[in-house]
């Protein structure tokens, strides 16, 4: 797993120190898209690895994982998403994200890297009908050529159609 | 109230709370023809540490209720009235208030001060009765003595007041080791008792003399005093200068006064005081140790006191938790100092998941190390055999450290009894039996509601009125008996009567009432599990004590919750004994590991009777696709997990494949797996924590490779396929 601890390395000496209302952001690939989530709710990157499988779980919810010692359940954001293909192999990536006092893992395409963005970088996000319910986005980001969708992970997580929590409890 | 004080609350709480406990103890056991002076005199020192500690603490309301209980105690062990049992239930009522308040005090709830005025006057009123002969022990109070200890390291002179003088107190005690806050501290406390000097020379910390004036008791002073100050060196000396000339007599004129008040202490009394250092810093060396040593005088509550002091320095650190145990042995055998700790229960619960991961690990290894050739790695195999024998030794012992004999939760029943049995006029002993059996001490919280609940309905439902049992030809006083023991791997909990017994009609024309699907010809197991549906009773009249229907099916649902099973074992006329099966423990579990379709499941053990491998005739189908098979005469339904989890098994033939037998509340079904793994002893770990309930698993553990495995519910599986199947 160079690859994964290469990333582990970077997210670790993030950039600069981030200024005044900037906010840093680890980015990763899904498709052809470029997504942004907040570096502090990130606990760790690994590999895709060992997964048990849950029975008569919704399709993107992959099983889930023993993470020292803490059961985990990891999401595949491909499948959730319809976006990239769907397969693993030495490369997969999993996010390991604490959000909400819980732990949970999602497949990504790639993660490219750890961005810090000034808050002229961020853009309202425009109305327009996405894979992803435009209540969860944050807001656009641009680095030079590129494009990021910025997501409220905690939001995405804790909402109904992830199916993580059980919605009684609410 | 000084933040020095603060951190013995905690304590404080819990010693009363366990004070109150035994007190209750003491009181249903004590008979009211025959009362034992022994129990009246534990009660009456449980009521005075509380009252001590609580005086100290400032908590004013419980001093006052405690303050009359203990008078009337005091009456009642000096035989001046006779014990009523509505006297009994003046001092369980009291002990409610106390809990109530010391509820209260702790933050959580109100106490209602109503309630404590009314039993404060219903005391009062008790033991006004014989107010007469009382008063003339009370009056006398001018008796005093002088005590020295042997050691004489420590010397206090006792002296008595009239209620109305004020008298002075000189008191001198070592400052050394004390922060100046705790000296302003003590200052301004002993300030509210009265006009305080202080002379004390600025630069000499290591003896601090002061001047007292005041109406209060010398124990009130030493009260305030003793939780700060090193008892060794403290001393209290009535300023015999004072005066107040009535005060100013000699100890020997005293002594002989004080004959007359029949307050003297002869050597041997004496001496057994003295022997645990300072006889519970309850400051009444009246809560005697044996009969013939109540002292009238000295322990009518407004009276002198004596005190002892303590020649050890060890035992000055006059803290609660050692004060009270002091109280409660008198000087009975004194109890070693160091047989409990105190720990909290997140430590415990640390210890005990670390172990968990232990396990894990030494499991992970082993089955690294079973890979090595054990001839060339001898060494390393009988490492690791001693590596798995520690660990599993210290697990078991750090297991254990949450295990506690049920008895804590057996004895709240006879309150809860002997308070059902006078409102239903019925008459009803308790009968424990295995109170020793010690189980988790989760469970142990879990078990007490439901279990409350039982005893009550066995109660209300079971046990008749003593003229239907009469004529019945039964004893006219029925029995509930309540017993704890092991059974393999599990702690099992009866709770059984002698009453009228499950009526099997009644149940079931209830049952057809509530349009419930009944037929005649079902089990009588099956008829009893009836009483566990929501919202049926059969009681006739609903009460305030039970029959509206609630409640069987909380229990069932608790129980369950627990990881254990509840059964019902009935005969009309005879009686009732309600089983409760329990796992030892919430957070590890035995179980079979099985494999489907790559896939590892863990079915917990204590719900598997056996596996097999079926031959292909033992296989039926019912209406073209429900399966069971043959065992022994009977037909169970077989539940393919993979068919349960989607999967796609390695075996599709019930016959090539192993059928795991499990029994869930009363129903068998066969479990269709690929494959047995092994026996494992599992951490369970919960999948709600980062994931959600899921349908068919009641957790997951982390097996010996590392990977994860779904722990089936056993219970909710086999329903299922009932369901199915009717």
């Amino acid at each position: 797993m160079s690859q994964e601890q290469a990333i582990a390395a970077t997210a670790k000496s993030s950039g600069p120190i981030p200024s005044h209302m900037a906010n840093e952001f680890l980015t990763f690939r899904l498709g052809g898209e470029e997504y942004g989530i907040e570096i502090l709710k990130v606990q760790e990157i690994r590999g895709y690895d060992s997964i048990t499988q849950i029975a008569n779980a919704p399709e993107f919810i992959k099983g889930v994982v023993n993470l020292r010692g803490i059961i985990v359940p990891i999401i595949d954001m491909r499948i959730k998403f319809r976006l990239g293909t769907a397969d693993y192999d030495q490369f997969t990536v999993v996010i390991i994200l604490n959000v909400a006092g819980r732990v949970m893992g999602i497949v990504v395409d790639g993660v490219s890297d750890v961005l810090t963005l000034e808050a002229e970088q961020m853009r309202p996000t425009p109305e327009f009908g996405s894979v992803i319910d435009t209540e969860y986005i944050m807001g656009l980001g641009t680095v030079e050529e590129r494009m990021l969708i910025l997501i409220d992970i905690e939001k995405l997580m804790n909402s109904g159609d992830m199916g993580l929590i059980d919605q009684n409890i609410n | 109230m000084s933040t020095d004080l603060e951190q013995f609350y905690e304590i404080f709480f819990e010693e009363s709370s366990e004070l109150l406990a035994d007190m209750e103890t003491c009181l249903l056991r004590l008979d009211v023809n025959s009362p034992d002076l022994e129990d009246l005199n534990a009660i009456f020192r449980a009521a005075h540490s509380i009252k001590g500690g609580a005086g100290t603490f400032g908590f004013t309301d419980m001093t006052e209720m405690t303050h009359m209980l203990e008078s009337l105690l005091d009456k009642l062990r000096k035989g001046e009235l006779e014990v009523r049992s509505e006297m009994i239930d003046a001092f369980l009522k009291a002990g409610d208030v106390i809990k109530a308040q010391l509820a209260g005090h702790r933050g959580e709830g109100q106490a209602d001060p109503t309630v404590a005025a009314a039993v404060c006057e219903e005391l009062k009123r008790l033991s006004d009765e014989t107010q007469a002969p009382a008063k003339e022990l009370t009056n006398p109070a001018t008796n005093a003595e002088t005590v020295q200890v042997e050691a004489e390291v420590a010397e206090v002179e006792v002296s008595t007041i009239d209620d109305s003088s004020k008298l002075t107190y000189s008191i001198e005690f070592s400052g050394t080791g004390m922060s100046d806050a705790t000296l302003e501290n003590l200052f301004a406390n002993l300030k509210q008792l009265g006009n305080l000097e202080n002379l004390t020379s600025a630069n000499v910390i290591d003896l601090c003399k002061l001047k007292l004036t005041t109406d209060k008791s010398e124990e009130d002073i030493w009260e305030t005093l003793a939780f700060v100050v090193d008892p060794a060196t403290l001393k209290i000396v009535v300023d015999t200068r004072n005066k107040n000339e009535a005060m100013a007599i000699e100890p020997e004129e005293k002594n002989s006064i004080s004959t007359d008040a029949k307050s003297i202490i002869d050597e041997d009394e004496f001496s057994m005081t003295d022997m645990p250092p300072a006889p519970g810093y309850g400051f009444f060396p009246g809560a005697p140790a044996a009969p013939q040593d109540i002292d009238d005088a000295e322990s009518s509550l407004n009276s002198p006191q004596q005190q002892s002091a303590n020649n050890s320095k060890n035992e000055a650190n006059a803290t609660l938790n050692k004060s009270s145990s002091k109280a409660n042995t008198g000087a009975a055998a004194p109890v070693s100092e160091a047989s409990s700790i105190r720990v909290s229960i997140e430590k415990v619960d640390q210890m005990i998941n670390l172990v968990g991961e232990l396990v894990i690990t030494q499991a992970m290894l082993a089955q690294t190390a079973s890979q090595f050739d054990p001839v060339v790695f001898e060494k390393l195999h009988s490492g690791m055999n001693q590596l798995e024998r520690n660990t599993r030794d210290l697990q078991e012992s750090v297991m254990s450290i949450r295990m506690m004999p049920i008895s804590f939760v057996f004895s709240r029943y006879p309150r809860v009894v002997r308070d059902l049995a006078s409102k239903l006029n019925k008459r009803v002993e308790l009968k424990t039996v295995g109170e020793n059996t010690e189980l988790d001490k989760g469970l142990i919280e879990k078990i007490a509601d439901p279990l409350t609940h039982l005893v009550r309905n066995s109660l209300d439902h079971g046990i008749e009125v003593p003229e239907k049992r009469t004529a019945a030809g039964k004893p006219a006083q029925g029995t509930i008996t309540l017993r704890a023991f092991h059974q393999g791997g599990s702690i099992v909990i009866e709770v059984s009567d002698d009453g009228a017994g499950l009526n099997r009609g009644k149940i079931l024309s209830k049952a057809r009432e509530r349009g419930l699907p009944v037929h005649d010809g079902m089990t009588d197991q099956e008829v009893w599990l009836l009483i566990f549906e929501a919202g049926f009773s059969t009681a006739d009249t609903v009460t305030d004590v039970s029959g509206r229907g609630v409640g069987m099916d909380v229990v069932k649902r608790n129980i369950q919750g627990m990881g254990g099973r509840i059964d019902i074992e009935s005969a009309f006329g005879v009686g009732t004994r309600i089983s409760i099966r329990l796992p030892l423990t919430l957070a590890i579990l035995d179980g079979l590991s099985v494999a489907v379709g790559g896939q590892m499941f863990i079915v917990p053990l204590n719900y598997i009777i056996e596996s097999l491998q079926p031959t292909a005739a033992d296989i039926k189908t019912v209406s073209g696709h429900g399966r069971v098979v043959q065992v022994r005469g009977e037909y169970l339904p077989v539940i393919a997990l993979h068919e349960i989890f989607n999967l796609r098994p390695n075996v599709t033939e019930v016959h090539e494949g192993i059928l795991v037998i499990l029994e869930a509340e009363g129903h068998k079904a066969a479990l269709f797996v690929d494959d047995l793994v092994g026996q494992h002893q599992v951490v369970i770990k919960s999948l709600e924590s980062n994931y959600r309930r899921v349908q068919g698993v009641s957790g997951a553990t982390i097996m010996g490779d590392g990977k994860v495995a779904l722990i089936l519910d056993t219970a909710a599986l086999v329903m299922t396929s009932q369901q199915e199947a009717v």
